[in-house]
């Protein structure tokens, strides 16, 4: 009998620590099967950013390395650069690449580095515990913003996909969801066209998406997984926002 | 090994020359004075030898491109002056608790904050304290001629590899920017292998993990203790000092960098007019070489510590002589760099009373 769904081979057995709800485990299996579709694991390096997404060495059986908070993009820039053959993705939560790292995603951005960016928006701080994030929407509810994010106080929830589509460095930049059957196909769909990006040159492959954290947005997960429709998509719009098409070389 | 003839050459500039001689092909950079002669140069050469130079948006960004490339194996480097260093420490405490090899160049100006351009030597407590967070260490090469520069980079790239640790390489804008006699020399590849923990994708082998984040019981005292261990056999087999004594030494100058070259002038006087006066120059910083400067404490002789500062490597030497012999300081904070004079005058004033030669 031919097997219908497997574990992706460059997924290691451990089961995921992640809290029950919380979006970072598909997101995972989405990329390693992108490595798998494309053949890419034995010349994978990633590179590791610091929040719940630090632990993917635990998960993905690839070669990794850790990076300090938010340098994720210079990182994977040194190992870029000096191993081109190689296969290099990196994968950040908001906090790390919308606030700390600001600088570091867009110059690499800006640079054309040939990386595949993974950036997963929860919007919020998840691993300490549920701080205001440069993504919490107005009116939202954290542990350092407890009266709802103001723009007055806190300014406005930063848009990175859109931001980073205006640069000439960036070949592929979509934003998707994993909240229903159909968003996942699509956020499927746009992790493959963020690998091809960087496998054919065209710059950064950048990929947004919008994930929950019910465990710091005090929701069970049902209740987490209908916040992404309800309040999450709409301020932040899924789509592809550029792509750079078939000949059109960096 | 082979040599080149003697040319006239930039400290910086040999430092950049000794890079690419060590196989460095790979650097990551920001501009600030007084050190941008390194990137400029290695800007023209590093493409052409199908090497890579990358301007960074930050100091920030270069030491963790550093990181990055020393992940994978590769020999490179990044450099900078002080406020820049200030930047980079993030990433020097992760490569050294990674365990990623990499040179770091400091040609040090002044501070602290933004201070000024002049040489100094106000660094030193960062370099050898490790500077990040974190009980680690880096080893430190202070060079004190623009030969140094060169032959101390050849050393640097061989002892990040040999002990996968940061390196640094501690200069300031005096030898940094000043002209002198170079002799190139190709080193002999001490490159080790790098199989056993580089990063170059999984092939054939399970997925490999360059990391410093220990959360298990236990993990992190065992990982702090391994790095100790490595920090110990580094100080047992990599101390390098330069040590004069003459027969009967009245009082022994202890500098390193700049300010060992221009003490030397005045001991080199001193002793063509027929005192006794000795000469220790740290050569490696961290590793400081303790074990010497006891040796001449344990025989009476009084040190007189040279800094461009206002007393930080004093604090090593009186930790290395504890108490056995007097220990004198003579500082030269930025803006006023020493003469050979002053710095013989300060000699003068702490020789023995009623021994001083005709």
């Amino acid at each position: 009998m031919k097997p219908v769904f497997v574990r992706p081979q460059s997924l290691t057995d451990k089961p995921f620590h992640f809290c029950p709800g919380c979006h970072h485990g598909v997101i995972h299996r989405l990329v390693a099967e992108a490595i798998d579709r494309f053949g890419v694991r034995e010349r994978t390096i990633a590179a590791a950013s610091v929040g719940c997404s630090v632990f993917l060495y635990d998960y993905f059986d690839v070669d990794v390395v850790e990076s300090p908070h938010g340098r994720a993009p210079a990182v994977a820039t040194g190992i870029k650069r000096t191993n081109p053959d190689k296969f290099v993705f990196i994968y950040q939560g908001d906090g790390d690449l919308a606030a700390i790292g600001t600088a570091e995603i867009i110059h690499a951005a800006n640079r054309g580095e040939n990386l595949t960016v993974v950036f997963v928006n929860n919007t919020v701080y998840g691993m300490t515990g549920g701080q205001m994030a440069p993504t919490t929407l107005l009116g939202q509810p954290t542990t350092t913003s407890p009266y709802g994010r103001e723009f007055g106080q806190d300014g406005y929830p930063i848009k990175m996909t859109e931001m980073l589509a205006q640069l000439e460095g960036v070949g592929f930049a979509a934003r998707v969801a994993v909240d229903t059957p159909a968003r996942l196909t699509q956020a499927r769909k746009a992790v493959l066209r963020a690998f091809e990006t960087q496998l054919e040159e065209k710059g950064m492959g950048f990929v947004e998406i919008l994930s929950s954290c019910p465990t710091n947005w005090g929701m069970k997960p049902v209740e987490a997984v209908r916040r992404i429709e309800r309040e999450m998509i709409p301020y932040f719009p899924l789509g592809v926002y550029k792509e750079r098409k078939g000949s059109d070389a960096l | 090994m082979s040599e080149s003839k003697v040319t006239f050459e930039k400290g910086n500039v040999a430092l950049a020359k000794a890079a690419v001689a060590a196989g460095c092909r790979y650097y990551f950079g920001y501009p600030i004075t007084p050190q941008s002669d390194i990137p400029e140069y290695l800007s023209g050469v590093l493409p052409r030898l199908g090497g890579q130079f990358v301007q960074a948006e930050s100091e920030v960004a270069s030491v963790n491109m550093l990181l990055g490339a020393g992940a994978t194996g590769k020999r490179a480097m990044t450099s900078s002056s002080s406020p820049g260093i200030s930047l980079k420490q993030e990433g020097i405490s992760y490569m050294a608790g990674s365990e990623v090899p990499g040179v770091i160049v400091n040609v040090q100006r002044s501070g602290p904050g933004l201070g000024g351009i002049a040489p100094s030597q106000g660094d030193y407590f960062q370099a050898t304290r490790g500077g990040g967070h974190g009980d680690y260490r880096v080893i430190v090469l202070a060079p004190a001629s623009v030969q140094e520069m060169y032959d101390l980079t050849v050393l640097a790239f061989d002892l990040a590899d040999a002990y996968r640790t940061p390196v640094m390489v501690l200069a300031d804008a005096m030898i940094g920017m000043m002209k002198e006699p170079l002799k190139e020399w190709v080193p002999e590849s001490q490159e080790p292998a790098k199989d056993e923990w580089a990063l170059t994708g999984a092939a054939g082998r399970p997925g490999r993990r360059i990391k410093s984040l220990y959360l298990g019981d236990g993990e992190l005292a065992e990982h702090n203790w391994k790095l100790a261990q490595k920090y110990e056999r580094i100080r047992r087999e990599e101390t390098r000092v330069q040590t004069e004594l003459p027969e009967g030494c009245e009082l022994a100058v202890v500098a390193f960098g700049s300010a060992a070259r221009i003490a030397k002038s005045a001991v080199d006087r001193l002793n063509d007019e027929g005192r006794r006066v000795g000469y220790v120059r740290p050569i490696t910083l961290w590793p400081f070489p303790e074990a010497e400067v006891r040796k001449v404490a344990e025989q009476g002789v009084p040190l007189l510590t040279v800094e461009l500062n206002t007393g930080q490597m004093v604090e090593d030497v009186r930790l290395a002589v504890e108490g056995r012999a007097p220990v004198h300081f003579a500082g030269y904070p930025p803006g006023h760099l020493p003469s050979p004079d002053d710095i013989y005058d300060e000699i003068v004033r702490r020789l023995p009373a009623g021994e001083e030669a005709a």
